[in-house]
């Protein structure tokens, strides 16, 4: 883990399309690390994309292309030969639905060790259980690991995702508004969830939820049209921010 | 007459309509066990045609039936099911995608006789494998290859995208991804394909005509460069070729009640296979 003022993540001028379309415009932001850090912004405005960048998965879209430095760790992840499968093993993600693979519980969790050839069966089974408990689940399901991931509730499901993510020791959680297909209570655990892997993890989080930004997260960006309008401590953004677009959408005047 | 009355004339006509779908169904199998059953006995399951094939059994077609749809499988399996991940999985380029699936899609079109003369020509003549197993085989492979593909296409688009990003987003490879991922939960689908091609192939009749057939062989065949009697040519020559073709119609009846047996055995095995991978995978 890197010391707290250090940036672990940077982009620079950062320009990304899809194909024609100009998705995102001279991105430029800081993070530092162990902190959470929210982005929001209407439907269609590139926060997704943009957080996307960091684990290289707009790759597997066809006909995207992207300009400018994009820096994790000091790495340029771009840059020519750069190994994506190991990069994603450094910075994790959660997905906006859950989506546990069809196989039990425990094979859910030991499924990124096992692709990256991580230790032996005690040392997976071990770490299975921690990152269970880290994810605040392992009380629940500790009877049923080797049933079928798809018996737990939604919200079980997410925090499942979540302790698959965190078995492989990222640095760096990407969380697509992690919570937007759950219901209110399992939402406020993921949240104190999220504060609570801030002391280990660097997190950075897209939601349409401006209550949740406003709740969890340290500093916020927000878009609109591809553009980052305001990025800055989340206290300022959501009691003074600069710039009318910011105060408008936040106060909820359009979006 | 009102939109009730309407509804009720329109539902009664489909109802009627796939009951006699069922009832044709259920007549050809009434028709086929009723004249075969006699044939029946385990003699007739277990020894070779005597007197001019009016008399014995069907052993060896049964065997060569067995052999010829191992050995395509084994050939077309592989094959079809790995050109479908490439297709779905790997290939970056429409244009290829397009042009191979056209390709896969006209070669389902080419008439079964046409497969039979490509395969005389290039195995038997070309190849020198003369009329075998192995001729045959490959032949049938031919044939049932863009079906393998297709099926197993749709299997594969048929698992949802969550699970491919969920896998990359831990590091996995592409490779690890199709293997861990996406292969078990195509399975049941895969499966699904290879029973309709079993199925298909062991009916099959003109692509084996030339390249694998033969009228009459009294013992089993050694080695896959070996003729073999097949079920489906079996009962061909029993009902046009024969020399009593009158005294062979029970031994033909059998032969073909035989044949649509295997094919019901084997769609049964399948589906315990694929209920197996359903329960293992189960998602629910």
């Amino acid at each position: 883990m890197k010391s707290t003022n250090n940036k672990i993540i940077s982009a620079k001028h950062i320009n990304f399309f899809y194909k024609e379309f100009h998705a995102l415009k001279d991105i430029n932001l800081e993070i530092s690390s162990q902190s959470v850090t929210a982005f929001i912004g209407p439907s269609g405005c590139g926060k997704s994309t943009f957080l996307r960048l960091f684990n290289r998965m707009n790759d597997l879209i066809h006909g995207t292309r992207i300009e400018g430095l994009c820096l994790v760790e000091g790495e340029n992840i771009y840059a020519k030969g750069v190994d994506t499968d190991r990069l994603r093993k450094k910075v994790g993600m959660v997905f906006q639905k859950p989506n546990p693979f069809p196989k039990t519980i425990f094979e859910n969790v030991a499924y990124g060790l096992r692709v990256n050839g991580m230790g032996d069966k005690q040392f997976i089974s071990q770490r299975v259980e921690t990152s269970l408990r880290s994810a605040a689940l392992w009380e629940e399901v500790k009877d049923k690991l080797h049933k079928s991931a798809y018996a737990l509730s939604g919200g079980q499901q997410q925090r499942l995702c979540i302790a698959r993510a965190l078995a492989v020791e990222p640095s760096i959680l990407l969380m697509d508004e992690p919570a937007s297909a759950l219901d209110p209570i399992s939402t406020a655990r993921i949240e104190e969830l999220i504060v609570r892997l801030k002391q280990n993890y660097t997190i950075l989080i897209v939601t349409h939820n401006m209550q949740q930004a406003s709740r969890i997260s340290d500093q916020t960006g927000f878009f609109m049209m591809g553009e980052l309008v305001e990025f800055g401590s989340t206290k300022q953004i959501f009691t003074a921010p600069e710039r009318e677009q910011t105060y408008n959408y936040i106060s909820g005047h359009f979006g | 007459m009102n939109r009730k009355s309407k509804q009720t004339i329109a539902f009664g006509a489909f109802r009627l309509l796939s009951l006699a779908v069922m009832g044709i169904l259920l007549w050809i199998l009434g028709f086929i066990i009723y004249n075969g059953a006699g044939a029946m006995s385990i003699e007739f399951l277990t020894t070779s045609p005597k007197d001019n094939m009016t008399e014995g059994g069907i052993f060896p077609a049964i065997v060569g039936t067995f052999y010829l749809v191992v050995c395509s499988m084994a050939f077309a399996f592989p094959l079809g099911v790995m050109s479908a991940i490439y297709i779905t999985e790997y290939a970056s380029n429409a244009t290829i995608v397009r042009i191979i699936r056209i390709m896969t899609n006209n070669l389902g079109g080419v008439p079964s006789i046409v497969f039979g003369l490509f395969g005389m020509s290039l195995f038997v003549n070309t190849f020198g494998f003369g009329d075998s197993i192995l001729a045959g085989s490959l032949t049938l492979g031919l044939l049932i290859l863009p079906l393998v593909i297709r099926t197993t296409e749709e299997a594969l688009k048929a698992v949802p995208d969550a699970y491919r990003s969920g896998s990359l987003a831990l590091g996995a490879t592409k490779l690890q991804t199709v293997r861990r991922i996406v292969m078990p939960a195509a399975m049941p689908n895969i499966i699904t394909g290879l029973i309709l091609s079993i199925g298909r192939i062991s009916g099959e009749t003109a692509p084996i005509l030339f390249t694998a057939a033969a009228y009459f062989l009294p013992q089993l065949p050694h080695s896959i460069f070996d003729q073999v009697m097949a079920l489906p040519y079996h009962l061909y020559v029993l009902a046009t070729s024969g020399t009593d073709i009158e005294a062979s119609e029970g031994a033909a009846y059998g032969t073909a009640l035989v044949l649509v047996g295997i094919v019901l055995l084997m769609n049964a095995f399948a589906g315990v296979i694929r209920r197996y991978f359903n329960n293992k995978m189960k998602t629910y």
